[in-house]
């Protein structure tokens, strides 16, 4: 299926090839460079590329493009989830996914590429399994490596690919017995200009840290499982159970992992924690521009809105601007026209405001569009849906272990129109 | 400096392995040197003994390799490491191996036999491990070895080593085509395992190897369906993609009576619970139709339902390929459910969202009402990347319709004012296609575009007159106003499209405004020159229709227009001008058509149909690369349409015995549902197991009855009890015993019953006993044998399983293949009459065979045909081989020849005769042997100085060569007084062999020993002049050093020799059939030596 891949960095070299069949010569990139020099940003270059005798599948992350190539009929989304599961598990091993981290560590790379993949066909992605055979570098096992002169490969064979529940090793261990989980829920809004929601829905995910001794299985359920439209499990969770009695029971994987994303029903109305007062205007035959910005927290129940964000891209006539924050500082860069305020958190007692004069080119017309407004930011100790967990339980070991939830809410994708 | 460098990497841990190349030779300085002198430091440190230094190079070469840096000089160096004890430095040499075997095939065998004692480890991880890396390295002379070691793996106990197996299979097939039918057989068994972990590989291999072959999968139908949900993720895919294409040539179309019914049903039952809608519908179809009404297939209905839960996984392939599959398979009603699923989806990386939501833009025009409850989710973000927002335009547009367009319409508004000027430029061809169908709102979006054509952007405006003119078409007579508007734009558009369309309106609608079109064609005229081509042809188009109604007032413009087209540049439009000229311009020689010329060029156009590029996209399977580029791509597997009439849905039954009555469908449907391996909490051998002691119970005894009650047991626990439920399982388990029992009786697949025996003794009698076609003494014979190999196994081996397993590669291959033989023949026969084999391995280097077996071959009529004289040496003529030549030696001329004479020093060296021989006309002096360079394991015993070889003298010497059974070249340096020569000597595989003296049934007990990998079959035809006894004798043992066995039978020759280094044996075994046809066996523990022997043997017959 996946024929080769090629890892090729911001600046276009390749500097990192693996063949699963037989060698591919890397000039079939010159496709994939053909393509991405048409493509005006980076993110615009097609992740399906037809060439002469192949086709180059490929997926950006952490400004490193995968290329894969195959040869003949596969489904596409079956290359880019793998691709994107091998930059997780890159990102799992390294902490985090650059050109210099792969370079560092390119043997353990190409060691878990070949495991990954035989013959192009996936073989082992579970990280668990891969954990057992390739140990991920740390900073003590180096040192201990480099004095003693073993190795990453794990000593004995790994009996993951054999087991039933091929996402849970045996024979864990710990003396801290704990489970944490964490809820995240993410809301993606569209706010129009008079500030009405065109669209808003919250998505949701269940983070888990699993840190159990044994085979334990563990049951979680919530005091309002209905909010929950639409679900994708790991494949731990039995989905038997949860059809029946929407109930969340599992053998955890050990360590970090996603148990559940979720998707709150559209029917529910979705609270929006922050309000924009905005007023841009750019008048005709004048070179200057009129910049107002103000946030303001809705609906937050008490909760502080914190770590808030606002990028907004302005239109390509703005020379510079000349802000006053009332909080937190600004950057504009002349080049991409990209205006950033970070102003950290919101005091509902002292709004933070935003305001200036934007400077235009001079004798050009006036910008027939306003910019729009993405905003970030972050709530604690909250699930913007109401979605609480009620118990977790956990059956198959003896021991009492340390358990913990934790809710948050982002912004996902917020966008205010202007 | 090798030593030092690898110091300091070692100090600098991993980091320094990024830049290995630069890293390690800044003392060499030189530019020119640096290459070389790295690799041979590189060459030193993979010969050390130290593993640490081992694994430091593998690790530098391993990241050139990664860099696509060339690393294959090294590969002597490094595929002697392929044995090493340090398991990451082997690891890194099989990535090393994998990469560069095919360019360096010959070396590449080499590692062979590692791999293949792996093979026959007693773990099962290492036994994979071997089979992988072996099936991995392209080189095609293993091709025969391969397919032995797939076939064995295919029967392997391990689970996990049978999915190494169909891993391997589109390995091979893709390095040699030619075995597909064998490949198709080893897919066939595989495809009946019954575990979840080899499922998926296997259908991979079926969809790379023999997708067409349909009909293996009947059979496997029902129980893929219920593996389904505990395949790992990335097989649930290619499963499912299979089972749509399958379901589409088996099942009928559920949507047959859908077309009788209308639009509007189908939105009403849209979103209703499953069951509902299915009534619903069938009450419906009944309402309309006189067509009987359509009753889904059970089997239907099981893949719909048992790849529902998979909406639900993370994988978004999976999720995908359960989308087309409903998509292509159910009825309109319960399409639906993938809707959400395909939502969510598009939360995650852009380039998943890519391909959803070109699938999505399909889906959406057959079946609009499914998104339509999602079509926020379908709103674009500033953010989005250009060719996402594109999509997604193409999706609301898909989506409008007269209740939503006010909303998506008020949504494009926003969208043009982006400054992303490509999607503006899209969003107003959607609006255009909104228009078009929605004739409600055609009005308001045409006062919309027309708006924009005053936009600052002149992409924008020339969009806008695009897609103005498209709507114009429709009802010209009514916005005789806009064309006016749009005629002024000509002196500020630039854009030539946009040109080009204006130009066609004034012309077409010239009637309209009849002041102002010649106004225009004559500001064209006068810029003729300097337009695009496709403005000039409209040029044309205008002054020609302009004539054609107006001809008063435009008629020199018209002339002047064509004469500058006719010296135009373009062919095309010099062709057109000719064309124009004749058809309007009456002159005597114009004929009839002139006459029509208003007919043809004012003739009234039908107004464009703005379609969406995605219309008819769904010929080709969602979700795949050909539907994502609207192209066939290579591979391809057609989607079937579905057949008129249904063929026979009895071919997925699993065979029954006659006497188990053949159960209702619906019956079967539950029961399938709620077979056991559903649970995952079954041990991983456990459904293999169950399967055996099914089979082993089910041969009639009814002793099967404890088996079944705690299996139903099991089930009942998971929730699920019925009436018949217990009845019922018993029939499908009869069904599969009796399965399993067949193909016992069949071929190879008799291990598991055998193995079966050794586990329960008891029990496993009573259906031996009760099957007729075997003997009970036979049965004896059977199982003393497995036995003896148990004890012998049982030394080594440290656990239970690890016994088990044991038995199971290493003896109970043997015994079930040759009972069956002694069925076959005649009593008589007694050629065939097996020993009881001596518990330890029969060290045959004793040229007097072992007393034991000596004693209990009394019977044996071979003994009359023991001849001594055939165990001669060297029988048969010697060829010699030209070492060096008279010209290149300067006069000194070398030739060998492998004696066949024992080396007198070493036993294990083949001796080569050398004869010197001195051609030219001054004595050579000091002849001997220096450095000889050597493959590792390989010794060169040097014959002794020459001192003087006067001119015309010849002299023989021996040498000896440990070739350590390989056929690589021994490379040595001659040297005289005044000259070296590098010299090679290959050898022959049939050289690498001396003779052994053995008995018939020695040879047959031998032989036993050596099947399955171990043992290579061909067919060949004989040559004209080798037939008979002799002929065959001679030839064979010319070709390889072999001593002929007694053998009883006239049709019958065998030979045996054993391998100068290791002492393996090799037999061969060649029995001719009528006339020339023959068989050539050969049994040789080393199968490397064993396949090459092969191919020299069958070319010395067939010359």
């Amino acid at each position: 299926m996946i024929h080769s891949l090629f890892l090729v960095n911001s600046s276009g070299d390749i500097f990192l090839e693996k063949h699963w069949k037989s060698v591919v010569s890397r000039s079939v990139c010159d496709y994939f460079f053909e393509a991405q020099e048409r493509a005006s940003e980076p993110e615009n270059v097609p992740p399906v590329i037809p060439t002469p005798h192949h086709y180059l599948i490929s997926v950006l992350r952490h400004r490193i493009y995968f290329v894969a190539v195959i040869q003949s009929e596969v489904p596409p989304l079956f290359v880019i989830e793998f691709l994107h599961r091998v930059v997780d598990t890159f990102q799992d091993y390294f902490g985090v996914c650059t050109e210099a981290a792969i370079k560092d560590n390119v043997v353990v790379v190409y060691e878990l590429l070949e495991e990954m993949l035989d013959n192009g066909f996936p073989l082992a992605t579970e990280s668990n399994i891969l954990k057992e055979l390739i140990k991920p570098p740390t900073i003590l096992r180096t040192v201990v490596n480099t004095i003693t002169g073993s190795t990453n490969v794990g000593e004995q064979l790994p009996t993951g690919q054999l087991s039933v529940v091929p996402w849970r090793r045996t024979g864990v261990k710990y003396t801290n017995n704990e489970a944490y989980f964490d809820v995240v829920e993410e809301i993606d809004a569209i706010i129009d200009k008079s500030g009405s929601t065109i669209t808003a829905e919250i998505q949701g995910v269940i983070d888990a840290c699993v840190k159990l001794t044994g085979m334990p299985d563990l049951t979680l359920s919530f005091m309002n499982p209905r909010l929950l439209d639409d679900v994708s499990f790991h494949p731990c969770v039995r989905f038997k159970r949860w059809e029946a009695e929407r109930i969340l029971s599992f053998i955890p994987p050990d360590g970090n992992f996603r148990l559940l994303s979720y998707h709150v029903s559209s029917q529910n109305l979705v609270a929006i924690p922050v309000y924009v007062k905005h007023n841009i205007t750019f008048r005709e035959g004048s070179s200057q521009g009129r910049f107002e910005l103000t946030l303001g927290p809705k609906q937050t129940m008490g909760k502080a809105v914190e770590s808030v964000l606002v990028n907004s891209q302005l239109p390509r006539g703005v020379l510079n601007v000349n802000l006053n924050p009332s909080q937190g500082t600004y950057t504009f860069d002349p080049v991409t026209k990209l205006l950033s305020w970070d102003l950290g958190k919101i005091n509902p007692q002292k709004l933070p405001s935003l305001k200036g004069s934007m400077s235009l080119q001079a004798g050009a017309c006036k910008p027939d569009e306003n910019p729009t407004i993405n905003i970030q930011f972050k709530i604690q100790q909250m699930a913007i849906s109401g979605l609480k967990v009620n118990r977790l339980d956990m059956y198959g070991e003896k021991y009492k272990p340390f358990k913990g939830i934790k809710y948050m809410t982002k912004a996902g994708k917020f966008q205010v129109r202007t | 400096m090798s030593s030092s460098s690898a110091f300091n990497d070692d100090k600098g841990g991993s980091s320094s392995i990024g830049e290995p190349e630069y890293g390690h030779d800044p003392a060499s300085g030189g530019i020119f040197s640096s290459d070389y002198k790295r690799h041979d430091d590189l060459k030193e440190m993979l010969d050390s003994n130290k593993d640490s230094l081992k694994l430091e190079a593998m690790k530098r070469i391993v990241a050139m390799i990664a860099r696509g840096k060339n690393a294959s000089d090294l590969f002597p160096a490094v595929v002697k490491n392929v044995a090493c004890k340090n398991i990451e430095v082997k690891k890194l040499v099989y990535v090393y191996l994998v990469r560069y075997a095919e360019e360096q095939q010959d070396l590449a065998l080499l590692s062979i036999s590692t791999f293949q004692r792996g093979l026959k480890d007693p773990n099962q991880l290492i036994r994979a491990s071997a089979l992988r890396v072996l099936s991995s390295i392209r080189v095609t002379i293993i091709v025969p070895i391969m397919m032995l070691a797939i076939r064995e793996a295919a029967s392997d106990m391990s689970p996990y080593v049978r999915k190494t197996a169909a891993h391997a299979i589109p390995k091979l097939y893709s390095l040699d085509p030619d075995q597909k039918d064998q490949l198709i057989e080893v897919i066939e068994k595989l495809l009946a395992d019954k575990t979840t972990l080899v499922a998926g590989s296997v259908v991979m291999a079926f969809e790379e190897v023999c997708p067409e072959r349909i009909d293996l999968i009947h059979k496997n139908y029902r129980k893929l369906c219920n593996l389904l949900i505990d395949v790992e993720e990335w097989g649930q895919v290619v499963i499912i993609n299979m089972l749509t294409r399958y379901a589409r040539t088996q099942f009928l179309n559920p949507n047959a009576n859908e077309s009788l019914l209308e639009e509007g049903t189908e939105k009403a039952f849209y979103g209703s619970d499953e069951d509902e809608g299915k009534e619903e519908k069938v009450e419906a179809a009944a309402l309309v139709a006189k067509r009987k009404p359509y009753v889904m297939d059970p089997d239907h209905r099981l893949l719909l339902r048992n790849t529902k839960p998979l909406l639900q996984s993370r994988n978004a392939a999976v999720v995908m390929a359960v989308a087309q599959l409903y998509f292509h398979l159910a009825p309109k009603a319960e399409v639906g459910v993938i809707a959400k699923a395909l939502v969510r989806l598009m939360r995650s990386h852009s380039e998943v969202q890519y391909v959803v939501l070109q699938n999505v833009a399909t889906m959406s025009i057959k079946r609009r009402g499914m998104f339509e409850p999602y079509l926020k989710s379908f709103y674009i973000r500033s953010t989005d990347p250009t060719q996402i927002k594109v999509l997604k335009l193409e999706v609301l547009t898909n989506l409008a319709n007269e209740t939503n367009i006010s909303t998506i319409l008020r949504e494009f508004q926003t969208y043009i004012k982006s400054m992303d000027k490509d999607f503006v430029a899209a969003t107003i061809q959607a609006i255009g296609r909104c228009a078009t169908s929605i004739g409600e709102v055609r009005d308001t979006c045409l006062n919309g575009l027309v708006q924009l054509l005053s936009n600052r952007d002149e992409l924008v405006v020339a969009e806008s007159v695009v897609v103005i003119k498209k709507l114009l078409q429709m009802q010209p007579e009514r916005h005789s106003d806009i064309i006016k508007h749009m005629a002024k734009l000509t002196d500020n558009i630039q854009v030539p499209m946009a040109r080009a369309s204006i130009l066609w309106l004034i012309g077409e609608y010239c009637e309209h405004i009849p002041k102002i079109a010649p106004d225009v064609l004559r500001k064209m005229a006068k810029s003729f020159t300097n337009e695009e081509d496709i403005v000039k042809l409209q040029v044309l188009n205008l002054a020609a229709k302009l004539y054609l109604t107006n001809s008063k007032q435009t008629k020199l413009l018209t002339q002047y227009v064509l004469n500058l087209a006719k010296y135009d540049q373009n062919y095309d439009i010099r062709d057109r001008a000719r064309f124009i000229r004749q058809l309007i311009v009456p002159t005597d020689k114009s004929g009839a058509l002139s006459k029509y010329a208003k007919k043809l060029f004012l003739a009234l156009k039908p107004a464009p149909v703005l379609e969406s590029p995605f219309k008819d996209r769904d010929h080709f399977q969602l979700g795949s690369l050909s539907h994502l580029l609207n192209a066939k791509a290579g591979g391809y597997q057609e989607l079937p349409d579905w057949p008129e009439v249904a063929p026979d849905p009895s071919v997925r039954n699993v065979e029954v015995p006659e006497w188990t009555k053949c159960s209702s469908r619906e019956k079967r449907k539950e029961k399938k549902v709620e077979k056991p391996f559903y649970s995952d909490s079954e041990g991983e051998s456990g459904p293999t197991e169950s399967a055996d002691s099914d089979s082993d119970t089910g041969s009639g005894t009814g002793s099967g009855s404890e088996e079944s009650g705690s299996e139903s047991g099991s089930e009942e626990s998971e929730g699920e009890s019925e009436s018949d439920k217990e009845e019922e399982e018993e029939k499908h388990k009869r069904k599969s015993k009796s399965r399993a029992k067949k193909s016992t009786q069949e071929s190879e697949g008799s291990e598991p019953s055998s193995e079966d025996e050794r586990k329960k003794p008891p029990k496993g009698k009573g259906p031996k006993a009760a099957s007729d076609s075997e003997s009970e003494e036979e049965e004896e014979e059977e199982e003393s044998s497995s036995e003896s190999s148990e004890s012998e196994s049982e030394g080594e081996s440290e656990s239970d399983t690890d016994t088990r397993m044991k038995q199971k590669t290493c003896a109970s291959k043997p015994p079930p293949r040759q009972p069956k033989k002694e069925t076959e023949m005649s009593l008589l026969d007694l050629d065939d009459f097996e020993p009881t084999p001596s518990p330890q391995v029969t060290p045959v280097n004793n040229f007097v065979s072992s007393s034991l077996v000596t004693d209990l071959e009394g019977l044996s009529l071979s003994d009359s045909a023991l001849s001594p004289a055939a165990v001669s040496p060297a029988s048969g003529p010697v060829k010699s081989y030209e070492l060096l030549h008279r010209i290149t030696g300067e006069g000194l001329s070398v030739s060998y020849c492998f004696s066949r004479q024992p080396f007198s020093h070493d036993p294990h060296m083949v001796s080569v005769q050398m004869q010197f021989t001195n051609n030219g006309d001054t004595e050579a002096r000091n002849l001997r042997i220096q450095e000889p360079k050597l493959q590792s394991g390989m010794r060169i015993a040097e014959f002794p100085e020459i001192d003087v070889l006067p001119p015309g003298e010849t002299v023989t010497m021996v040498m000896g060569i440990d070739f350590s059974d390989s056929t690589q070249a021994a490379n040595f340096q001659l040297c005289t007084h005044t000259r070296k020569f590098f010299l090679t000597i290959q050898p022959p595989v049939g050289e690498l062999m001396m003779p052994v003296f053995m008995t018939e049934n020695e040879f047959k007990k031998e032989q036993g020993q050596l099947t399955g990998m171990n043992e290579i079959t061909e067919k060949l035809t004989l040559g004209e002049t080798c037939q008979g006894d002799a002929a065959i004798v001679q030839r064979v043992t010319s070709t390889a050093s072999l001593s002929r066995v007694p053998c009883g039978s006239e049709m019958e020759c065998r030979f045996a020799g054993k391998t100068v280094t290791s002492g393996s044996l090799v037999l061969v075994t060649i029995v001719t059939r009528e006339q020339l046809v023959a068989q050539l066996t050969v049994n040789c523990e080393k199968m490397l030596i064993g396949t090459m022997l092969v191919k020299d043997i069958l070319q010395a017959l067939s010359q």
